[in-house]
């Protein structure tokens, strides 16, 4: 006796949020906080979209009502970094824009993920010059790359889908641990 | 409400507020940084810092084969990829001498139109965003998805569309391509009365877009404007009809002009020109239509990769193609200038050849780079929400921006 | 009288003499070489002088020649357009790389502004009066001029590239 009861498919096919793997009885239903918490999480996550070039109009394409990453719980964006949890960088970073990228991540409150969609916030891209910062993972942590230039809203949609695959797995006490603050301390961020 | 001129000399003795509307700012498009000095809610100075997204396209065009430069060029003004790649193909056959077939200038004319709705539809929908017109830009979106199957069908990206050939074009239009150019032409113009009826007479809209950041048309001279906004202040300047490329001679079309130059007029240009560019299209497909069937490029072997049939059984098609993938055309040495009417204005590119493989010089008029210095003019004395519609009415694209 | 190549060049000598080097013709511009010290008045005459009214400022940019003379490696072309009559010239000026001073037409054509920083920055040609001359689209921090052809291209701090696979040369031989 468990989840099948509320894991429901609709007529069409489409396969609503399911409840975590509990004990269930009447008036109650037991699980891991671990479970809810990941849950709420996954599906409700307040991007940034820091848009600075071409893949930042594959966004705008993104979020209209064609290809909608609204219907993942993405709706609202958020430009204050305070409010956000992901930090979708589209775009190319120029080694000016660096330390401003650096300062919105560092504004950012725990828990935060990055996403760097298309190839020059990957790895700089066709733009391997004196300019261009060659990759954003030189200054901030990045949990999922989007290859591709642009990336067409269906791959942009699949990085954050992983990202959501990310934070329903992750341990509510990951952020206080001593790897996440190693892996902080290997970019100068405390 | 019209701009408060400013009468009163900025006063050492008065406190102004510095407020950086930064890089990274949800209303300016793209990123660039303006730091004001405020009187209160009028902007009294400002100071502008580009350069956020500088990627050093005309050092990378040094260095790169001239079929190469056509993925730079596809991100300058990355609205409406096609024109910057037909403008650079149009600069190199200037360059080699070759001269295009008509039925190539006209399907070159309908990817370039389509490419400026894609452009001014981004533009006019993202002024009614600012303004709180949100359903707009939901519903014109739609339709540029239709733009971008379009680029689909005949090239296979959606934005960096990397089109054409030196000569033409890389495949046909085939039947989809016309269905798809049909049913655009038929079902787009009642979105855009749609759009239309929400915003133009809209009593909201036109008060706070008239009057917000109007430029003479003397000083919009001086400060090198073209396209829209040269026109929203009453030049009628546009490169399709001073310097006709790619046929545009042909075709009838009228250069919509404004008279103040502010955000209500650059808007109604952009609106015009796009009932103009899908006038422009019929004709084309009219034109096309009764054209005996021919070539989707001009003869060129040397310049223009063979089709793999040929390359597989003929030797000179081997040769040509192999000196083509390496990127070796014999390109004679000289320099050229060509300018396109681009989303945005005038679109040029200054090249100078040594007879080697990459360009020796590749020099980009930018128009967004040209036309932003006259933003701080144009804002002096406004409140600082209009600051911000006229930054939008002014469709700065930062890749063109920096460059 | 209709405004034509010859027109402009006749006049462009009768004023100013030998302040005007020599012109060629190249596709469907002509250009004229001029001397840098006559090069602000060559283009206020060429802006106010009525039937020549040359008043908009296309684009101005810097070019290297390396391999030139050694008075005449760096190059500021200047693109002048009349609109009414819809005629466009272009000029050109030469001097020393070691010598990297020019004019600043800021005073005539507001658009120059901006451009002559780009040149700048690109190049280190020093505008005098020029009323902010400083860089444009590189960072402040930055010394260089990146694009005098010496300079390199690719980012140097990155390793992971294999250099012979990439063609990541100084010169695209």
């Amino acid at each position: 006796m468990g989840a099948e009861k509320i894991n429901q498919t609709l007529p069409s096919g489409l396969k609503l949020v399911g409840s975590p793997e509990g004990i269930e009885g009447p008036g109650f239903f037991a699980t891991s906080l671990d479970k809810v918490v990941g849950m709420a999480r996954k599906n409700s996550i307040w991007p940034l979209p820091f848009a600075t070039s071409c893949c930042g109009i594959e966004f705008m394409a993104t979020m209209g009502a064609h290809y909608d990453l609204g219907r993942f719980g993405s709706e609202r964006l958020s430009f204050s970094p305070r409010q956000a949890d992901l930090l979708m960088v589209m775009g190319t970073i120029a080694k000016k824009m660096a330390p401003i990228l650096r300062q919105v991540y560092e504004q950012m409150a725990e828990p935060r993920w990055v996403i760097a969609v298309g190839a020059c916030a990957s790895s700089g891209g066709i733009f391997d010059t004196y300019s261009v910062l060659q990759g954003i993972d030189k200054v901030i942590p990045v949990d999922v790359y989007v290859p591709g230039c642009p990336p067409r809203p269906e791959q942009i949609i699949d990085g954050v889908l992983k990202i959501q695959q990310l934070v329903e797995n992750e341990s509510l006490s990951r952020r206080e641990s001593p790897e996440y603050k190693a892996r902080l301390a290997q970019y100068g961020i405390e | 409400m019209s701009n408060k001129a400013i009468t009163e000399p900025i006063k050492e003795e008065k406190e102004y507020s510095t407020l950086n509307l930064g890089p990274t700012h949800p209303a300016t498009h793209g990123i660039f940084q303006n730091v004001l000095k405020m009187d209160g809610e009028i902007i009294m100075d400002s100071d502008a810092t580009i350069g956020y997204i500088h990627r050093a396209f005309e050092k990378i065009a040094e260095r790169r084969p001239y079929y190469q430069i056509t993925t730079l060029t596809d991100r300058l003004n990355y609205c409406s990829s096609p024109i910057n790649n037909m403008g650079w193909e149009m600069t190199v056959e200037k360059l080699l001498g070759v001269e295009i077939p008509k039925r190539v200038d006209y399907m070159r004319v309908i990817v370039m139109e389509m490419a400026r709705l894609a452009d001014h539809i981004v533009c006019n929908t993202v002024i009614g965003v600012d303004t709180g017109a949100l359903s707009g830009f939901v519903y014109m979106f739609q339709w540029r998805e239709k733009i971008y199957e379009f680029y689909e069908e005949i090239c296979g990206a959606r934005l960096t569309t990397n089109i054409g050939r030196i000569g033409g074009f890389e495949r046909d239009f085939t039947d989809k391509t016309w269905k798809q150019i049909d049913e655009f032409l038929e079902e787009f113009p009642r979105i855009l009365k749609e759009f239309e009826g929400l915003l133009m007479r809209n009593r909201i809209f036109m008060d706070r877009t008239k009057g917000a950041g109007p430029i003479a048309a003397d000083l919009a001279l001086n400060y090198g404007f073209t396209g829209p906004n040269l026109r929203a202040a009453g030049v009628d300047y546009d490169v399709r009809v001073m310097n006709p490329y790619s046929s545009y001679q042909d075709f009838d079309f009228i250069v919509p002009v404004g008279t103040k130059g502010d955000t209500y007029d650059r808007f109604l240009v952009r609106q015009e020109e796009m009932w103009q560019s899908m006038s422009i299209i019929k004709q084309a497909v009219q034109k096309l239509q009764s054209m005996p069937p021919g070539p989707h490029h001009a003869d060129v072997p040397e310049f223009y990769l063979p089709p793999k049939q040929d390359v597989y059984n003929n030797m000179e098609a081997l040769i040509y193609h192999f000196k083509v993938i390496m990127g070796e055309l014999e390109v004679p040495k000289g320099e050229v200038y060509h300018s396109v009417e681009g989303g945005n204005g005038e679109l040029g590119f200054y090249l100078i050849s040594d007879g080697g493989r990459s360009p020796f010089r590749l020099h980009f008029r930018r128009p967004c780079f040209i036309y932003y210095q006259g933003y701080a003019d144009m804002i002096k004395g406004s409140m600082l929400s209009d600051a911000i519609l006229t930054l939008s009415s002014m469709n700065v694209i930062a890749g063109e921006l920096d460059a | 009288m209709s405004l034509t190549n010859e027109t402009v060049g006749q006049k462009l000598i009768e004023r100013f003499g030998e302040a005007i080097l020599g012109d060629e013709q190249q596709y469907d511009f002509r250009i004229w070489t001029v001397k840098r010290e006559k090069i602000y008045e060559i283009i206020q005459y060429l802006y106010h002088e009525p039937g020549l009214e040359y008043q908009f400022l296309t684009t101005l940019c810097g070019i290297h020649y390396p391999d030139n003379a050694p008075d005449k490696t760096m190059c500021i072309m200047y693109q002048l357009h009349n609109l009414p009559k819809n005629h466009r010239i272009r000029l050109k000026v030469f001097f020393s790389e070691n010598d990297k001073v020019m004019p600043s037409i800021t005073a005539i054509f507001r658009t120059s502004n901006w451009m002559e920083r780009e040149a700048y920055d690109f190049y280190g040609v020093v505008f005098k009066g020029h009323p902010n001359l400083k860089k444009i689209l590189n960072m402040e921090e930055q010394t260089v001029f990146p694009l005098l052809k010496y300079f390199p291209l690719e980012d140097p701090t990155r390793d992971d590239k294999d250099d012979t696979m990439f063609g990541r040369k100084m010169f695209n031989a």
